[in-house]
Order: structure tokens, then C-alpha cells, then sequence
């Protein structure tokens, strides 16, 4: 790795840093119009880091419709977002009786997470532990191959924020609209227009944290309950706390969460690399920028117009053409801005694009490299996901539906009888994840001479136990040791296995454990 | 002196005016939104005080408008929780002993408080396992010194033994040696007959020797095979389990001393249903009979 691509990088996040080359313009004045039939947008990259200050009031942005490939992505993202965000606690599944019909649901009462066909109990929580180290490695994969494309089109933050700017954009117009109205002075105008945004803004805060509780509580169950004003205390609280969320930080704060709150715009900067695919304003081509009169030649200038529409259409505020930054979210919009204007003067599209370090280096010197999708960074990231997924789908694959928890008593760690023999004693605890009632024996394996009684149960009832659907039931196992057999022991613990046999289909759930006596 | 602040330099901030050795301090304005969350937490405090208890007075403090009190929530807590548990103890008060374990609710309800009850009142001499400790039996195995039946239990934990309470069970075991009843050569040889009932290594010639001695001072509460005798609280001689140690020197002392250890009558002390929880608990600890 050890061949300049890291100087590479380090140039581009110093450039980033420091913000010292200032763009190299053609225009002596800048013109109204950036070339013929395109308007320069008095747009301004508000929040590049040199124009911002911590103690500064937010100035608002008032980003512009695009329209394009990205634009017609992150549209068909937003969609299948929030359909099942919205959607997905209202699928059912049968799970028999007195069992939730939810599709997914974490029930916390009863300490139970349901996907669909799988029933994660709290024990095994490991499950979900594993899927977020999975979503982890994704995420990591993905940032390393084409940069963050997760902030870009798939975050919350992002998806909400787009569908409350689609709002107001619905409400008040677009970006000239828009400024013109909070220029305005107030009137019936204007105020019938923010109200109606910031309504509508409210209710889909209000449908986001309504559904966000669905997930917990039986969705049809709590609907009637919100509807007759008694579900519980605690639904109204997270209602509550997630319509506030959503529409403080989607509506209002917007940009302002990716800029100052989140911290995956630091953690990102160390995931991408020279070769990473970011969205990129191609300096090599773009520059000189200036003016574009009617019939001049482009030889000895850049393509880039000044038109500013990737500022106009940016939904953080920043200027692309700056370089890489850490306000960039990467959704790609400006890319889909500048192809409109390259298209309209006759330039070739993707002056913005997604490119890698490597390669605008190379071409500022007239060369290119390969995109190199392969690297060690992919590789390990690839390869760790693959062993992660394994280790996960052998996990479901070989988990139980029938499991046993054996604890040996601890005090006393063993008990002496009036014969001499030893006593240990186990709890037991038999899950049956079946939604049927189960019947099991109890045996024991490695303890030869050793009497096995349960407390509570005569010898008749011992050899079938009943264990209720989807439910668990706690035993006092007591394993007893002749006299002679105890004292032939090696050892002051002697391992055995206690053996619970489904009396349905024959299956045998072994757990070790360990016989205890005074040794000799 | 100019009014206006100076201007660093620098970095374009003002200065405060304090200068250390030539080290100027700047005057950086706060985040507004820092500023704006402290003032929201200045405000949200005073509703506090209005609300909430907050100001100490002479004799008492300023209780605050939401009639909050974390001593009377406690104290609602607890009357709920009893309130909660008055059925199930109602139940337990009515029930015998084996009315409790044959009902699957009572007897979990009863185990329960009886495992807190064991480790309140019982733990310190029997352990919290329950295993016991030299001179305190342990309620684990199935050796009874006056029977591991419900009622027996019930009985021993109301009453105690050799306690002040009436009806106590007791029994005394002559001081052997301290009386000198027997001569110290007889308890040995006493001792040594001791070890053979229960099937221990001995001096086969001395245990001979003490059957006679056996016979006339022993099995009269021991019984003749020395099997023991619940009704006197006489242990079994015979069995594996030792109150005072299987050692030849702790049997040579139990036997000059008499031994005679003491549990206190708990009927009194702990009300009736507690006292079945206790009963019903130390019965499931594997020796109940």
C-alpha cells in the first residue's frame, strides 16, 4: 500500500482541512448568467468550514429540487425506507394461540424478540448481537468501496430530512419560492404556508413515533388504544419523544445533525481510502471556471460555468467544487445538478461524479488508474462479513427449539445421606421454543450407580415432564451417589452429562456438568 | 482608558482584558445552542423548585406543589407489595403445612418467603445453603434428629429445642465425663464401639469391652442397635452423618460432656405463616420425609 496513495489522501484531507486553494475564476465581475439559458444561482456554501462558526446563528438552506439518476435513487431508497419502517409492524403471522400474531415484535414484557419465523428469547440476544456486527461490517465495506453511502441515501437522518424538505418544497415552492416567503413579511401568505409545513411536519413526526411503538405492543391492539385515549403511559412517552425527534431534528435541524451531532462523519474519515469512489468535483476538467458566452471556445478554460447549481441543490449547505469535506453527506445531488447543466452547454456529463483520489490525481496529470474495487481493506471487510454471516446462519441453523440450562447447587456443593451416599443438587431449566406442549425425560450419562429424583415428583410422574408451549419450566434435579460408588470416585468433581429426552420425536439435549464430592 | 475591547491580532477575537505575563485571554462567545441549553436548565430549575421538594428550612423543607415524596412512594410501595401479597398470606395462614405443599401457587408463594425468612433468621448457625456446621445440623440430608416429617419441622422451628418456650422439644445426654459417671478408659473403650456401629474403623478389642457399658448407659435413649430415637432427639449412631464430628476425640468429648446444643423457639418471634413458609422451605431441601 505503500506507493503515494497515501500522500494522495493525506493532500486531499489537508486541502480539506485547511481550505487553502481558492478556486481559480475566469470572471472578473461575475455575470448574471453562467452561460446561455443557465442562471448563476446566488447560492452560497454556507457551510464549508471556513464559513461557519460554532457561535453563529444556523443560516437556513433552501436546497433545490433536482432531478436526475441519484435524485431518481435516493427517491425509490426513501420509498422502500420508509415502507418498511411504516409497514412492518402490521404484518402477521400466526403463531398459534396466545402467542402475538405480530411479524416482528419485541415483546419486553415477555422478554421476547419475534422476526417473522424466529423467536429470539432474551438468553439469546447474541443473535442480535451478531446482526449489528453485521450491519457494522456492511457499513464499513460499503464506506470503503464507494464512501458514504449510507449517510447518502439510506440514514434516518437523511431519509427524513429529504421527505421534510419535499414537504415544504410541496407547500411553499422551490428554492427562490422558498427564500422569497421567509424574506416576506408576515401575512396571510406566508403564514398559511408554514403552518401547513410545519403540520404536515408534525404529522409524519407523529405517524414516525406511532409507528415506532408498534413495534413494541400489538400494532392493531395499540391503534384502538391511541384511538380511545388509553394505551399505556409509557406508549405516549416514546409517541412523544420520537414525534419531537423527527420533527426537531428532520425538520428543523436538518443538516445541522450531520454537521455537529453525529459522529460517522469523523469515525467515515478514516474508513475511505485514496481508492474509494466519493463524489467528486473533477478540478482536473472544471478548471479555470468562469462565464460561458455563445460561440466561445472551451480550449484553454475549464467546463466548469460558475453556475452553481451543485451549491443550489446541496442539502448541507457546502460547495463540492471545495473538495472533500466532512459536511458532504455524499448523496450524489449536485452530480445530478451539474449533468443538467454539462448537458445544456454541450459538455460531457459527470464533471461531478464518484471518482477516487487516486484517479483524479492520475488525470490531473492526463493519466488514469483502474478503479480498484479489490484492495486488502475491501478483502478483510468482505472476508469478515462472510465469516460473521457464517458463524450466524450455523448458529440459527443448529439453534434449538428444546434447550436446557442445568446450574449445580453451590451451597451446598454437596450433601451427605445417613447411608453415606452423595447428593448433588441441579436446577434445571427446560425451554421448549415450540408453540406446543412438550413431554421430556430425564437421564443422566457418565455417573454409573446414580439415582436421579426431582423434587416435588413421586417415580411415577419423573419419566414424563411436561413442558407448556413456548414457555419454560424450572426443575430441583437431586443426583445421588452411593456410598461405595461416591467413594471409588477419583476425584473430589467427577464431569457427567444430564440427558433431556423428548418423549415426541426422540431427540436428546445433553448438558455437562459436574458431580461434586469430598474427593478422596 | 479606550472603552472598546482590543482586538487580538491573531486570531480577530476580542480580548477580556487579563493578562498574564504577556498571555492574553480571549473573549470566545459561547455556542449559542450551549447557551441556549443552559438557560433552558435554568429555567427547567426553577419549575423544579416550584415543583418539587428543594429548599431545607428550620424544621422541615419546602415541599413543592407535585405533593412528591420519595419516603411516602417507599411507603406506598410497601403497602401495595403487602396488599399484593395479603391474599396469598391469607391463604398461607388458613393452610396446614401440607395443604400449602400440595397446592403448585401456595407452595411456590411459600418458598419464596421462606428462602428470605431462612436467610434472615436461620442462616446464621445453619449457613445459607443450609448445609449446617459442627453442632448445627444440616437441614440438606435426610438424618433427623427429631424427625423430617412437616409437622416435626413445624414443630422444632415454633417450639425450638432446649429453649425457654413450654412446649420445646428436649432431651439431656448425660455428662459422661464431667459427672464422672464413667471413667475416662470406659469412654474410650465407649468411644471405639461408637465407630464400630457405624461401620468405621475401631479397636474391635475395646468395643467389646464397652458393649456392656453400651447397654447399661447408651441404648436406653440410642436404642440397643444404637439406630437413635426421634421422640428423644437421640441420634442415629449408626449413619454416616456426624452433629459433632466422627472423629474418636470428638466422639471421647461428646460423650464426657453430653453436647446439648440449643435452637431458640420461634413462635413468638416470627408470625404463624411464616413460620409454614420456613417449615415447607427447609422440607424441600432434599431431606424432607
Amino acid at each position: 500500500m505503500s506507493c503515494g496513495c497515501e500522500a494522495i489522501f493525506i493532500q486531499a484531507l489537508m486541502a480539506q482541512n485547511a481550505m487553502t486553494s481558492l478556486p481559480q475564476t475566469l470572471d472578473p465581475a461575475p455575470a448574471p448568467e453562467a452561460a446561455p439559458g443557465i442562471a448563476r444561482s446566488d447560492a452560497q456554501a454556507v457551510n464549508t468550514q471556513a464559513g461557519r462558526a460554532l457561535y453563529a446563528a444556523r443560516v437556513p438552506i433552501y436546497p433545490k429540487r433536482a432531478s436526475g439518476t441519484f435524485r431518481r435513487i435516493k427517491w425509490a431508497v426513501m420509498a422502500v425506507t420508509l415502507g418498511i419502517y411504516y409497514v412492518l409492524p402490521w404484518l402477521r403471522w400466526d403463531r398459534g394461540p396466545n402467542l402475538p400474531d405480530q411479524a416482528f415484535l419485541l415483546d419486553f414484557a415477555h422478554q421476547r424478540l419475534y422476526i417473522f419465523g424466529l423467536e429470539i428469547w432474551a438468553q439469546q440476544f447474541y443473535f442480535v448481537t451478531g446482526l449489528l456486527i453485521l450491519a457494522a461490517l456492511a457499513l464499513f465495506l460499503v464506506t470503503a468501496l464507494a464512501g458514504r453511502v449510507w449517510c447518502g441515501y439510506a440514514c434516518p437522518q437523511t431519509v427524513w430530512t429529504d421527505l421534510m424538505i419535499a414537504v415544504e418544497r410541496f407547500w411553499q415552492g422551490d428554492r427562490n419560492a422558498r427564500m422569497r416567503l421567509a424574506k416576506a413579511p408576515w401575512g396571510f401568505e406566508k403564514i398559511w404556508k408554514l403552518g401547513a409545513t410545519h403540520l404536515s411536519w408534525l404529522a409524519i413526526a407523529i405517524a414516525t413515533g406511532g409507528a415506532f411503538v408498534f413495534y413494541f405492543r400489538d400494532a392493531p391492539t395499540l391503534a384502538m388504544e391511541f384511538i380511545h385515549f388509553d394505551a399505556p403511559a409509557i406508549a405516549y412517552l416514546f409517541l412523544g419523544i420520537f414525534t419531537a425527534t423527527t420533527y426537531v431534528l428532520g425538520g428543523l435541524a436538518r443538516e445541522q445533525v450531520c454537521i455537529y451531532m453525529c459522529p460517522w462523519p469523523r469515525i467515515q474519515g478514516a474508513m475511505f481510502d485514496a481508492d474509494s469512489l466519493l463524489v467528486s468535483y473533477r478540478a482536473y476538467r472544471g478548471e479555470p471556471r468562469g462565464s460561458h458566452k455563445k460561440g466561445e471556445r472551451w480550449l484553454g478554460r475549464g467546463d466548469c460555468v460558475d453556475c452553481k447549481q451543485c451549491v443550489a441543490v446541496c442539502p448541507t449547505g457546502i460547495d463540492i467544487r471545495n473538495g472533500p469535506q466532512l459536511e458532504c453527506i455524499q448523496c450524489a445531488l449536485c452530480i445530478d445538478a451539474c449533468d443538467d447543466v454539462m448537458y445544456k452547454v454541450g459538455r460531457p456529463p459527470k464533471l461531478i461524479a464518484y471518482d477516487t483520489f487516486r484517479n483524479l490525481d492520475a488525470a490531473s496529470h492526463g493519466d488514469r488508474v483502474p478503479i480498484r474495487l479489490i484492495r486488502p481493506r475491501t478483502v478483510l471487510y468482505a472476508g469478515l462479513l462472510a465469516l460473521v454471516g457464517t458463524v450466524m446462519l450455523v448458529a440459527l441453523s443448529a439453534r434449538t427449539v428444546l434447550d436446557v440450562n442445568v446450574q449445580a447447587d453451590r451451597n451446598p456443593l454437596f450433601v451427605r445421606l445417613s447411608d453415606g451416599s452423595i447428593r448433588n443438587g441441579y436446577n434445571v431449566r427446560i425451554l421448549n421454543k415450540l408453540y406446543e406442549t412438550r413431554s421430556v425425560a430425564l437421564g443422566l450419562e457418565g455417573l454409573p450407580g446414580a439415582r436421579l429424583s426431582v423434587l416435588g415428583m413421586d417415580a411415577e410422574a419423573q419419566p414424563h415432564i411436561e413442558v407448556s408451549p413456548d414457555n419454560l419450566r424450572s426443575l430441583k434435579l437431586f443426583v445421588t451417589l452411593p456410598r461405595e460408588a461416591a467413594q471409588a470416585l477419583p476425584a473430589s468433581q467427577t464431569p457427567f452429562a444430564i440427558v433431556v429426552r423428548d418423549l415426541t420425536d426422540g431427540t436428546e439435549t445433553r448438558r455437562a456438568s459436574i458431580f461434586r464430592g469430598p474427593g478422596k | 482608558m479606550d472603552a472598546r475591547p482590543e482586538i487580538d491580532s491573531v486570531t480577530g477575537a476580542e480580548t477580556t482584558g487579563h493578562e498574564w505575563d504577556g498571555i492574553k485571554e480571549l473573549n470566545q462567545p459561547l455556542p449559542k445552542w450551549w447557551l441556549y441549553v443552559l438557560y433552558a436548565c435554568i429555567v427547567w430549575s426553577i419549575g423544579y423548585w416550584v415543583a418539587y421538594p428543594a429548599w431545607p428550612l428550620i424544621s422541615g423543607y419546602t415541599r413543592g406543589l407535585a405533593g412528591y415524596s420519595q419516603r411516602e412512594t417507599v411507603g406506598q410501595r410497601i403497602a401495595e407489595a403487602r396488599a399484593a401479597q395479603g391474599q396469598a398470606n391469607a391463604a398461607i395462614a388458613k393452610a396446614s403445612v401440607e395443604e400449602i405443599q400440595a397446592s403448585p401457587d401456595l407452595l411456590q408463594f411459600a418458598m419464596a418467603g421462606g428462602r428470605a425468612a431462612f436467610g434472615d433468621n436461620c442462616a446464621p448457625c445453619h449457613g445459607r445453603g443450609a448445609q449446617g456446621a459442627k453442632g448445627y445440623p444440616n437441614l440438606n440430608d435426610d438424618d433427623w434428629l427429631w424427625g423430617g416429617k412437616l409437622a416435626d419441622i413445624q414443630q422444632t422451628v415454633l417450639y425450638g429445642i432446649r429453649s425457654t418456650a413450654g412446649e420445646t422439644r428436649a432431651s439431656a445426654m448425660p455428662r459422661f465425663g464431667q459427672d464422672q459417671i464413667l471413667e475416662r478408659g470406659q469412654i474410650s473403650d465407649l468411644a471405639e464401639q461408637v465407630l464400630a456401629l457405624s461401620g468405621n474403623p475401631h479397636d474391635a478389642a475395646a468395643a467389646e469391652r464397652a458393649k456392656p457399658l453400651f447397654a447399661d448407659n447408651c441404648a436406653a435413649c440410642h436404642g440397643e442397635t444404637g439406630k437413635g430415637n426421634r421422640e428423644l432427639g437421640a441420634p442415629d449412631l449408626t449413619d454416616a452423618i456426624w452433629l459433632y464430628g466422627g472423629a474418636k476425640a470428638d466422639i471421647v468429648r461428646s460423650i464426657e460432656t453430653g453436647r446439648g446444643g440449643v435452637m431458640p423457639a420461634w413462635a413468638g418471634r416470627l408470625d404463624a405463616g411464616t413460620i409454614k413458609k420456613l417449615t415447607v422451605y427447609v422440607h424441600s431441601l432434599g431431606g424432607g420425609q
